[in-house]
């Protein structure tokens, strides 16, 4: 069993709190990411479970086993927590061969050679690996690099597989077929899975659930991915998953208005209190000419038309708000929803989000990756 | 607290101890000595005593040469440094890689053979060329007096200069190209590049190399003790040598001594305090991402009159002196001409083989300068461990420590090792093999140092971390992924210690005894004596020793570069 | 009119041709697009227009003005071409100030102290970097440093700007925010752009035109939307954005298939000029393919993986892999289920 329990772990490095009563379960057998951006404490966290820091309050559990406890002073040194570990740089040693690198845990374990041989090219053969285990390190891509820390992190059997950004020094088209094949390993060998990213993306294609974690290290929401891009706990955690745009709202007398609009179709109807902010994805507006026959929609303006190949990236300026909106290609071509800069446009939404605005009244449209300039 | 975690704390704490322990041992001690000789007199501290040692005549004289010689001579190699790194690095010269390799020729050979071979060729009375011109066009002037301040920062120039000339070849290659071409495409001329873009660019390694010769210079002993003696031009490590050397050691001499020391080392930490400035306000971001070609400028109708003048340098700076010692070392006397009936190989025979002294001097080279780069490998590398890698309370101490060897010239460290292995806290290796090999261990800490948090560097933390989460321990993880990763870096810092140990001649100078001459020393007081062809057939011995050394190094580490 | 033009330009290294025969003609204010893989020949095009090489063969002139010519042996210095040039890694210049880089051209054509001053402050303000004016461009972030090779690149209001992949170096929200830079830039200098990118979503936002490139000879130039959508050879078609390639076989009639047995229906027929070719690929794009049940080809799903706004889909037709991509508000099946798949836009190319 690999169920990792973390009770109000703290950490600080000098003065920076990175991590404050931090407390989270992961369950057996799931494949559990950390999402935030970079340094939100989510490698540091990682670093605690492995046993390269050690906590300054709290207690870390690796199924039965109490792995660190602060005030007991116990801390469970890496190599005796049976944990695989795969960094960001690779980590594959450069004066070992493929086959080397992979047998080394199983040379420390004391196994018979012939069991050394057998687990070895067992573990380069899952990771298609196989004919390469006498290759230096350096004579391997960046991508079969990254395989032989897997398999190495594997070889051993560990019930806790800890992965640090692994990805992230790929490009793009190999961290797309990594992240398939590291889901693939994952359901044949029924290990527990940490990934640590900054990659929302990544994180949701891979993760049965995940953690949202902010950039002062506190946790905003865990769920499965769904629910985290469906049901964004907060601002923060929508802006995180994606382009957002936001439109600020007014509730007067149960109209709502944006600007001096009606926003349309009942299924938005907002919910009570002065300052709202309306939530939505590029994709989740409908862009038109004119509004269909007995539709009410926002008129708009386009500010700026972009061919980016399968989509079309709309500006769209909406009573001085930023919006971006996006349209498949061929359904712009198919059904007339081709816009030129300076374009009149009718607007709906569906899907919408809805947040309390902030003190400081985030404008619209200015999400972390909102609409741009 | 489990067990595991209180084996971990100490291991820690015991290797930094006994790193703590060998840097103060072998080099903190010896420089705390020299201070305290130098400032306290009779248990109080004495300002009036070091500024009485300083007013006097002589010294004030070795102070003002040492400066003014180093002056010079950093000008100097500065100035043919950048300009043979330029021409082999942004120009169409002919047979640029040749060149560039003969260019780093005069950093393998001690420039106290250089000196010497100057001195047969260019001493007012004696020297070969001068008399040529003298007997030929019946000149009553020699043409060139090597005994003079000129002289000695002419050779100096020949044999310091690829201090610059690496840093800025390295730097002018790394350089990215693009920075160059936008400042052609803004529409500069490659003059102009080269005056307003280039050079102020690369002017932080070129400065950096400037401090290297310029901190070299200031303590060097050889080539001032054989060229300048003559004429009565002293700079602090021949007036040191001169002073310890003639009066055995009196309370007077060891003052003087001291205190010209400490002048020594408090210029060169400012040296070294200045270059470190020079490298962390300068060092601009200009490497490389993609790369092309860069700029190269065409010299055209200059391009084979530039090859020629390279090659003319080279064969003036670094054949001829070579040649010359070869010869003279097959002279029957000093003096004859070069003709075969005068040449053999008698002399070679008689140093290799009969010669107690010069047999004695090779053996004693040869043992100290292995003993010495074994001892300091291992300590670097694990002192350098402890700094690069460990992160364990108490390493600032180590730091500091670390950084003394870099700034604490060879005659310095002769002079504190006298002070302190003599007798006086116990242990007496003084006019024993045992003192000198003390010496070059705390001499060449700082190239082991060097070699090895450079190799250390390079392993980052998480091939260890990956080795600690394989199920290894600390020490498996020293012994199976540290140590073998680098190995390179020790055998450099091995061969960085053992061939400049060959001919070293500053700290031996101090330190010899008459059985205990090493090869350095034997070929200088052979000269001095006047045994002119013994002491050169010796140094073409060295320099077949050095040569041979240093293709071997070579050849392994490019080898290991390979693979 | 074409304003820059390129003659039957060649350039070799050693036994690589670079640069084959090339014939281009970029119009005034327009912005030109190179785009290939790396080692297609672009950058080295870019540096012959710039005068970083010479030509194997060819003329490259700028309206009236002859730039290289390999008959004539006449080549026009970088530095008297007056090109603006951004580079990809920046190459800023950090010993000099930000001001001093951006009035660097200006003092090199020896403009009047006033005019250098008035010149670098326009352009400074073009790219937002008067208020850093005086600060080194070692403090400045990677968009910061791009801003002033942009700066320093306008600074002479040149007629033409060649930009080599200038935002490579940068995040990818960093990216987008600065190809929006240059475009309001060009919009209000009127300069020519040629620009050379490995990044297709890059060239498509910013391009009137795209040069497709592959080993040194031209694909394709065509504008961004047909190059899109009317590729012209798979080369193009799988450079530009996610595809599916299926191999299809010919049944004994002639009827194009996948499996070998059952031909595909009527609506799936290749074009006329390869109607004899016995191999062929049918192409899709991920994006453009529906689920229906009166579906082209029948197909299982292998994997579906949520991705936020578009859910992923891996179908397996007759043991090929094929790939769509749906808006999470479309419903689709699940894995191990068989649905029917309709390509909207279907490409064939000869041969597999």
């Amino acid at each position: 069993m690999a169920t990792i329990l973390v009770q109000d772990v703290s950490k600080h490095y000098g003065n920076h709190q990175v991590l404050d009563n931090f407390s989270l379960r992961i369950e057996h057998g799931e494949c559990f990411t950390l999402l935030g951006p970079s340094g939100c404490g989510k490698t540091v966290l990682l670093r605690l479970i492995a046993g390269f820091e050690t906590p300054d309050a709290g207690t870390i559990r690796i199924g039965d086993a109490v792995v660190s406890q602060a005030d007991k002073g116990i801390h469970l040194p890496p190599e005796q927590r049976g944990l695989g570990v795969v960094f960001q740089d690779y980590a594959v040693w450069p004066h070992l061969s493929v086959f080397d690198n992979v047998a080394y845990p199983l040379k420390l374990a004391g196994l018979p050679r012939q069991t050394i041989q057998d687990r070895a090219m067992e573990s380069i053969t899952l990771v298609n690996m196989a004919g390469l285990e006498k290759r230096l390190p350096s004579e391997l891509s960046g991508g079969q690099q990254q395989r032989v820390a897997l398999a190495r992190a594997l070889v051993a059997k560990p019930a806790l597989l800890l992965l640090d950004e692994p990805l992230s020094n790929l490009d793009a088209n190999l961290r797309e077929e990594m992240r398939f094949e590291i889901k693939e390993l994952q359901h044949k060998l029924n290990v527990t899975v940490l990934y640590v990213t900054h990659d929302q993306e990544i994180a949701l294609a891979l993760s049965d659930r995940l953690a949202i974690l902010d950039e002062n290290g506190g946790l905003r929401q865990t769920g499965s991915p769904v629910e985290i891009f469906e049901q964004p706990a907060d601002l923060f955690v929508f802006n995180f998953m994606g382009v957002a745009n936001l439109l600020p709202v007014r509730n007067e007398g149960g109209i709502c208005l944006v600007g001096s609009q009606p926003l349309p179709a009942a299924e938005n109807a907002c919910p009570p209190g002065a300052n709202k902010l309306a939530g939505f994805r590029p994709t989740d507006v409908c862009i038109d000419h004119e509004a269909p026959a007995g539709s009410p929609c926002l008129s708009g303006k386009v500010r700026r038309s972009s061919f980016l190949g399968p989509v079309m990236d709309y500006l769209v300026d909406l009573d001085g708000h930023s919006l971006r909106v996006s349209v498949d290609t061929h359904e712009a071509l198919d059904r007339n929803r081709m816009f030129k800069e300076g374009d009149a446009c009718a607007l709906s939404f569906h899907n919408l989000h809805w947040f309390d605005a902030p003190a400081d009244n985030v404008s619209a449209g200015g999400g972390s990756r909102g609409a741009g300039s | 607290m489990s067990a595991s975690r209180k084996s971990g704390f100490g291991a820690a704490h015991f290797i930094l101890g006994l790193s703590i322990a060998i840097l103060v041992i072998v080099v903190a001690v010896p420089v705390l000595l020299i201070f305290l000789n130098a400032f306290w007199a009779n248990g109080k501290f004495n300002l009036t005593d070091v500024v009485a040692v300083l007013s006097e005549q002589e010294t004030y004289q070795a102070l003002l040469n040492s400066v003014f010689i180093a002056s010079g001579t950093t000008i100097g190699s500065t100035i043919v440094g950048t300009f043979f790194a330029w021409l082999v690095t942004r120009t169409d010269l002919p047979f640029k890689k040749f060149m560039r390799g003969m260019f780093l020729v005069p950093f393998m050979l001690p420039s106290f053979i250089g000196a010497l071979a100057w001195k047969m060729l260019l001493s007012p009375r004696a020297g070969y060329i001068n008399r040529f011109f003298m007997d030929t066009f019946g000149l009553e002037e020699p043409v060139f007096n090597i005994y003079s301040y000129l002289g000695i920062m002419a050779v100096e120039v020949m044999y310091l200069f690829p201090f610059v000339f690496i840093q800025v070849c390295g730097a002018l290659e790394r350089m990215d190209p693009t920075l160059e071409e936008s400042a052609r495409i803004s529409g500069a001329g490659l003059f102009t590049i080269t005056r307003k873009i280039t050079i102020p660019l690369v002017l932080p390694s070129i400065l950096s190399g400037s401090l290297l010769i310029m901190l070299y210079s200031m303590a060097h002993f050889g080539t001032v003790a054989v060229l300048g003696i003559e004429n009565g031009i002293y700079n602090i490590p021949t007036l040191i040598y001169e002073r310890i050397h003639e009066s055995a050691g009196s309370f007077a001499s060891i003052r003087t001594g001291t205190v010209l020391a400490s002048v020594l080392v408090v210029s060169a930490a400012f040296i070294i305090w200045l270059q470190g400035k020079v490298l962390g306000r300068g060092r601009y971001q200009i490497i490389a991402g993609k790369s092309f070609r860069p700029v190269e400028l065409k010299l055209r109708a200059l391009r084979w009159p530039l090859l020629i003048f390279c090659l003319a340098y080279i064969g003036f700076t670094i054949v001829l002196p070579t040649v010359v010692i070869f010869l003279v070392g097959g002279l029957k006397t000093y003096g004859l001409p070069f003709t075969p009936e005068n040449l053999s190989l008698d002399n070679y025979k008689f140093i290799l083989f009969e010669y107690q002294i010069t047999k004695d001097a090779i053996f004693n080279s040869v043992t100290l300068g292995l003993s010495a780069a074994f001892i300091t490998m291992f300590a670097g590398v694990m002192i350098s461990y402890v700094i690069v890698k460990m992160k364990v309370r108490g390493k600032g101490i180590l730091e500091f420590l670390g950084m003394l060897p870099f700034s604490v010239p060879g005659s310095v460290i002769a002079l504190g090792v006298i002070l302190a292995w003599s007798g006086k806290y116990g242990v007496n290796l003084y006019n024993t093999v045992w003192i000198i090999l003390v010496a070059y261990i705390a001499r060449y800490m700082a190239f082991s140092l060097k070699a090895n948090s450079a190799a250390l560097e390079q392993v980052h933390d998480s091939l260890m971390e990956a080795a600690r989460a394989c199920g290894a321990t600390m020490w498996q993880t020293l012994r199976d992924i540290v140590l073998p990763l680098v190995r390179p870096g020790m055998l450099a810092a091995f061969f960085l210690i053992f061939l400049p140990s060959l001919r070293e001649l500053t700290v031996s100078i101090m330190l010899y005894a008459p059985t205990t001459r090493t090869v350095g020393v034997a070929i200088y007081t052979l000269n001095e004596d006047g045994e002119t062809v013994v002491s050169a057939a010796l140094a073409g011995v060295a320099l077949v020793l050095i040569i041979t050394g240093q293709t071997v190094i070579n050849r392994v580490s490019a080898r290991y570069q390979r693979g | 009119m074409s304003y820059v033009r390129l003659t039957n330009v060649t350039k070799q290294f050693g036994q690589v041709t670079a640069v084959n025969k090339l014939n281009l003609s970029i119009e005034k204010g327009e912005c030109f697009s190179m785009l290939g893989p790396s080692g297609c020949g672009k950058t080295t095009t870019l540096r012959m227009v710039a005068g970083f090489e010479d030509l194997d063969e060819g003329e490259i002139s700028v309206g009236e003005r002859l730039l290289s010519s390999s008959a004539k042996n006449f080549y026009l210095p970088p530095e008297k071409r007056d090109f603006g040039m951004v580079f990809q890694a920046f190459a800023v210049w950090p010993h000099l100030s930000v001001y001093e880089n951006v009035a660097f051209p200006l003092r090199i054509r020896k403009f009047p102290a006033s005019e250098v001053a008035s010149r670098a402050r326009e352009a400074l303000q073009a790219t937002n970097l008067l208020n850093v004016a005086q600060s080194s461009p070692e403090n400045l972030s990677g968009g910061g440093k791009q801003r002033v090779a942009l700066a320093r690149a306008l600074a002479i209001n040149p007629d033409v700007m060649l930009l080599d992949e200038p935002l490579s170096s940068l995040d990818p929200h960093l990216r987008e925010e600065m190809r929006f830079e240059i475009k309001d830039l060009q919009r209000r200098y009127g300069f020519s752009i040629i620009y050379v990118t490995h990044d297709q979503s890059e060239a498509m936002a910013l391009s009137d035109r795209i040069l497709v490139m592959k080993l040194g000879v031209v694909q394709q130039i065509d504008s961004p939307l047909n190059v899109y959508n009317k590729p012209a050879n798979k080369f193009v078609f799988s450079f530009i954005g996610l595809h599916n390639f299926l191999t299809a076989g010919r049944l004994s009639d002639g009827r194009p298939s996948l499996d070998g047995k059952t031909p595909l229906p009527a609506t799936l027929t290749p074009p006329e000029q390869i109607k004899d070719d016995p191999t062929l690929t049918l192409a899709s794009r991920p994006s453009e393919i529906d689920f229906n049940t009166r579906g082209h080809i029948a197909a299982t799903v292998t994997r579906k993986s949520f991705l936020g706004e578009i859910v992923d889909y891996q179908f397996s037709v007759h043991g090929q892999d094929l790939r769509v991509q749906k808006s999470r508000h479309t419903p689709g099946p699940e894995v191990g289920e068989t649905c029917g798949l309709l390509l909207l836009k279907p490409y064939w190319f000869s041969g597999d």
